[in-house]
């Protein structure tokens, strides 16, 4: 039995992004073609899908950089469209291209977070400098940005688009290009973050093993469609028994009509 | 009463950490500034004396060199400042754009916040172009009203010129068509001004573009407040009118352009 593809949340806090039959075209483009999608304050959310399916560009309506071509979305509270520095004010992002500063230190990035975000002049020091510690950053500090690994810099990124306590936190592609190690930092102190602070997290990959083992629910996205949205268990019982993820993935981006 | 004031506060916090990020990039690597100090220091040198010499140049009361220094000045201000659009496209895409973008921080503090950067840049060269007219003997005018009149026009210029520079960027987007129409523009605004020649030297048609061109504005109240002797041909408060009119302007089309260099 096939339930349509609208995301229905597990846990029961508020709701932190209500989309709405989101489409956006570039021309003859159609890269999202009317998403619809709930996710609730403290869920860790997958978005799954191989290139070019709308991953990005749907982090970048809901984020406030880029316009829709229809439909409505609201998040943290807040309508993207007409209320996009109030969002902006509650949710951290982390684009899919590097976005640290490489010509600027850890210390110095941070410190350009902490007062975009208008943190208090007298906590800004002592959050940045719990903030690199808790990212294993802190002896790093001082360094150029450009010396950094892959695998640190996008731990500053994180530190840095989390200082400010956000209620959603957008990842896209966070772990790409990552070795093994790099990417189990990078989850281990996500986890620890959206434990402490409650946040929601939403994440774009096309790994599936990395869904399954750090997601709440996850959505399956092809052509600008969601093909599946569900708890990795769900996706997969739906597909048949001893199905794994990457077997519900291909069934599913197969279904998605062109 | 507080709410506005911390508004203000707000918006200045957001401005400066720009600026400041700007400014620690530079002190991380001064060699961009110390290069960028040859050229001025060249036209005065090598240009000037060798202009000196050409007769028939009204400069005015003073030598041609002092005629000269302002126009450097404003020139290095200028050469500085439309860098700013192809380090806007640099950053969007590096993806460092999308780290201001995304944050609560007005698109104009964000503006105001690079064109600061610039000034200080300017500032820069200010200094350097201060020294070298100095040791050539330029008469200039170290009255500290004079010098915080300097301050403010390179701070004005810098503003005009980067955000300009940053408007030119989110139209044509990528940095190979920046680098040709940059080209394209720079010279222009520089020959087509009173930078290195006296608008009375100058053919009608070349006069007339040229008193429509901002950049003659700046030299001229650079001629009245760097020099000892200095005068201004139009008048220094017309010139600050017409500068901070050009600003007011370009910060309010690049502030609604700027967000759109990431789509
Ligand atoms: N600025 C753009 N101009 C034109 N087409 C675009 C633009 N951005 C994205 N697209 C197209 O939209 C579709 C979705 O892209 P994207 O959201 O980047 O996918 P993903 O992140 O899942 O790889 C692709 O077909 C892509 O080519
Ligand atoms: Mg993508």
């Amino acid at each position: 039995m096939t339930e349509p593809p609208e995301a229905e949340p597990s846990a029961n806090g508020p709701l932190v992004v209500e989309a709405d039959s989101v489409t956006r075209t570039f021309g003859p483009v159609v890269a999202l073609a009317g998403v619809s999608l709930n996710v609730r304050r403290g869920e860790v959310f997958a978005l799954i899908g191989p290139n070019g399916a709308g991953k990005s560009t749907l982090m970048k309506i809901l984020t406030t950089m880029q316009p829709m071509t229809s439909g409505t979305a609201r998040v943290a509270g807040f309508d993207v469209a007409r209320q996009a520095q109030d969002v902006r004010r509650r949710i951290g992002y982390v684009p899919q291209l590097l976005s640290a500063d490489g010509d600027l230190t850890g210390f110095e990035n941070m410190m350009l977070s902490a007062r975009l975000y208008l943190i208090p002049a007298e906590q800004r020091r002592r959050m940045i400098h719990e903030a690199l510690e808790r990212m294993g950053l802190h002896d790093a500090a001082g360094r150029l940005v450009r010396t950094y690994s892959g695998g640190m810099a996008r731990r500053l990124e994180i530190a840095q688009s989390t200082l400010h306590r956000p209620d959603v936190l957008f990842m896209d592609e966070p772990t790409v290009g990552l070795d093994p190690d790099g990417r189990k930092a990078v989850w281990a102190n996500v986890a620890a973050l959206q434990r402490e602070t409650g946040a929601a997290v939403i994440f774009s990959t096309h790994y599936m093993d990395e869904a399954e083992g750090v997601c709440d629910r996850l959505a399956v996205i092809a052509r600008g469609r969601l093909a599946a949205v569900g708890a990795p268990a769900e996706l997969r019982a739906r597909i048949g028994a001893g199905a794994t993820l990457d077997d519900v993935f291909t069934t599913l981006t197969e279904e998605v009509p062109a | 009463m507080t709410g506005r004031r911390n508004a203000v506060g707000d918006y200045l916090t957001q401005l400066l950490a720009v600026a400041d990020a700007e400014v620690a990039k530079l002190i991380h690597d001064p060699w961009d500034l110390v290069s960028r100090a040859v050229q001025p220091i060249l036209w005065l040198l090598l240009f000037g004396q060798v202009m000196a010499h050409v007769r028939g140049i009204a400069a005015g009361d003073g030598s041609y060199i002092d005629f000269l220094a302002p126009g450097v000045l404003a020139q290095s201000v200028l050469f500085v400042a439309i860098f700013y659009g192809l380090s806007a496209i640099w950053e969007r895409d590096l993806g460092v754009l999308h780290r201001y973008l995304v944050s609560p921080a007005p698109r104009s503090a964000l503006v105001l916040g690079k064109a600061l950067a610039s000034g200080a840049r300017g500032a820069s060269q200010g200094l350097v172009i201060y020294a070298c007219s100095a040791l050539m003997g330029v008469k200039l005018s170290l009255a500290p009203a004079n010098m915080v009149g300097v301050i403010a026009l390179i701070l004005l210029a810098s503003a005009l010129f980067s955000t300009f520079s940053l408007v030119i960027a989110c139209i044509v987007k990528t940095r190979e068509r920046f680098m040709g129409v940059g080209q394209f523009l720079t010279m222009p605004i520089f020959f087509a001004s009173n930078a290195i020649y006296p608008l009375a030297m100058m053919p009608d048609w070349l006069k007339a573009i040229a008193r429509a061109n901002p950049l003659s504005y700046e030299v001229d109240a650079l001629r009245s407040l760097m020099l000892a002797s200095g005068h201004s041909q139009f008048g220094v408060g017309t010139d600050f009118a017409v500068l901070v009119g050009c600003v007011g302007v370009l910060v309010i089309v690049a502030t609604r352009m700027y967000p759109r260099l990431t789509e």
